[in-house]
């Protein structure tokens, strides 16, 4: 079965490519609704890259050759965790590079990148949004490292097929340690991925943006690469969403193409509630100032430590 | 640990809404807020104590919980409602920690806590007996929010939190205490807070607010 195995890690990625522009634009679409707009169209992050890759360059006379790489480089890692984590499959060929530690530094060292080519210029706004970046990403990293923590006591494993496997596979019951994770890893994907109570994933001109601040320099397939690869930081991070808290459906064990048949539309499925749930969260909750960002962040590590706890403790 | 039956699971849920409802408190400044917290640590109380009573077969627990939603879910935190709205206290001042340091040390007194209850849960035959350190942290923080605060509200809130902890952890231990001795708790915490709540008005007549710092010099300046 070595080449069903082949075609799965295949098919993760062009599916992680694929679904990720319209992921952003599902969610876009469900924010719009729920704030009685009428909603852009669902292809519309597709059309912007497009766009973006027709476009000429335009760099600053004194940017390094790393602005100019950075894109790659995120774009790369993005891609890279996109083959690590079991969105449709538990058995990958790639899964023996990188466990779920080496996935967390993985998103490191595509911040480390993003912050660097901010910075490289020299602009004020890009410095700004650096700095801020750095200060949500070293909060968020021990809150997500706990959240993984957890699940790999209770599978006892870090291989993250592993820990998908194992708990898709258990007997269902109440796991308050695991609720208390989940609850964790939302509020990091919150404001990791520049949503809205930390982020304004809409904002352009504003003092309080993060990630937009840091592309402003960018033009063409450069941002189009950024962009796109903030968009699969999003799928990516939701997929570890669904490979933590809700595994079933995934093709697990010996795969068959009768497997990828469930595991395609599960994910699916999966990816449309959890768009709709993301912009519930974006438009109840009201943008935060940013010095209010550590104690979120802090929570965060306080639900992801408590469940841990809760774990050692109770045995749940 | 994944062959637990339901109502154990019920009761393990409950017991961690528990601790997770003391960092609530912890957490929070506002002191209507933090009465309708412990309201529902009452109410999360009670469900936990029917659980274990219709688990075990204890009548004496139905009682128990009655009483607990009766004085802990109810009475007092409408007493406390009332006094709020009498004595006009809705905030807390600025806690003498910042809330993420408040946290960080709760976390801390949370992994103390499960090292003092292991001795303890290891001699203990009660089913539940692996929520006796949950118990433990509760108290202490508890604790550790009456000595973080400066009104006299959230150490009163504290305090009764604090009993809370005390009576879920007689619960997981040996299955509730004797019904004299419950009976005898539920008074005092009832007439402690009467008192209390006499105490208040006369600390505001005294010193014009419920900061407690006023209360530490012994003797008037003049």
């Amino acid at each position: 079965m070595r080449l069903a195995e082949l075609v799965t890690q295949v098919l993760e990625i062009v599916a992680a490519l694929v679904a990720a522009p319209i992921f952003l634009g599902w969610v876009n679409q469900c924010r719009a609704w729920l704030q009685n707009r009428r909603a852009p169209s669902i292809w519309l992050p597709y059309r912007n890259i497009r766009k973006l890759f027709h476009k000429d360059a335009v760099i600053a006379e004194n940017a390094s050759p790393l602005f100019r790489a950075a894109p790659y480089v995120v774009f790369g890692t993005m891609v890279v965790a996109a083959g690590i984590i079991p969105s449709m499959g538990t058995r990958l060929p790639l899964v023996a590079a990188a466990d779920a530690i080496a996935l967390v530094g993985l998103f490191a060292t595509a911040r480390v990148f993003v912050s660097l080519a901010a910075m490289d210029v020299g602009t004020a706004f890009g410095t700004l949004g650096a700095r801020r970046e750095m200060m949500v990403g070293f909060l968020a990293e021990p809150a997500l490292l706990m959240v993984i923590f957890v699940a790999s006591l209770i599978s006892a494993t870090t291989a993250l097929p592993a820990i998908s496997e194992h708990l898709a596979t258990q007997t269902l019951g109440l796991y308050p340690s695991l609720a208390f994770s989940a609850i964790a890893f939302t509020l990091v994907l919150l404001a990791e991925n520049a949503r809205i109570p930390v982020d304004n994933p809409a904002t352009h001109l504003e003092l309080t943006m993060i990630h937009e601040a840091m592309l402003l320099e960018y033009s063409a397939r450069h941002l189009a690469l950024m962009e796109w690869g903030a968009a699969l930081k999003l799928f990516n991070y939701a997929c570890i969403g669904f490979a933590l808290f809700v595994p079933w459906g995934v093709a697990t064990g010996e795969l068959g193409p009768l497997g990828l048949l469930v595991a395609i539309p599960a994910l699916a499925l999966k990816l449309a509630l959890a768009g709709a749930g993301l912009a519930v969260i974006e438009t109840v909750s009201a943008k935060m100032r940013v010095m209010r960002a550590p104690e979120f962040l802090a929570s965060a590590f306080l639900f992801a430590v408590l469940g841990l706890l809760v774990h050692v403790m109770l045995g749940a | 640990m994944a062959h637990t039956t339901f109502d154990l699971q019920l009761l393990n849920a409950c017991a961690a809404l528990l601790l997770l409802l003391s960092f609530a408190m912890l957490s929070q400044r506002r002191v209507v807020t933090l009465v309708n917290l412990l309201a529902v640590q009452g109410g999360l109380l009670a469900v936990a104590t029917l659980l274990l009573a219709w688990r075990t077969g204890q009548h004496h627990l139905y009682f128990s919980a009655a009483l607990t939603v009766a004085l802990k879910a109810a009475f007092l935190p409408w007493l406390l409602h009332r006094l709020i709205r009498r004595l006009e206290v809705y905030w807390d001042t600025e806690p003498l920690l910042n809330i993420s340091g408040t946290m960080l040390m709760g976390l801390l007194i949370v992994v103390f806590a499960f090292g003092l209850a292991q001795p303890i849960t290891q001699l203990a035959s009660t089913t539940t007996r692996s929520a006796i350190g949950i118990a433990v942290s509760v108290i202490l923080l508890a604790f550790l929010m009456m000595i973080t605060r400066r009104k006299a509200m959230s150490q009163v809130v504290g305090f009764l939190s604090m009993e809370n902890g005390l009576f879920f952890g007689a619960m997981s231990a040996t299955y509730g205490m004797p019904m004299v001795v419950e009976l005898g708790v539920a008074l005092d915490v009832l007439v402690a807070m009467l008192v209390l709540g006499v105490f208040f008005f006369q600390i505001r007549e005294q010193f014009d607010s419920l900061d407690l710092h006023h209360l530490e010099s012994l003797k008037e300046h003049d």
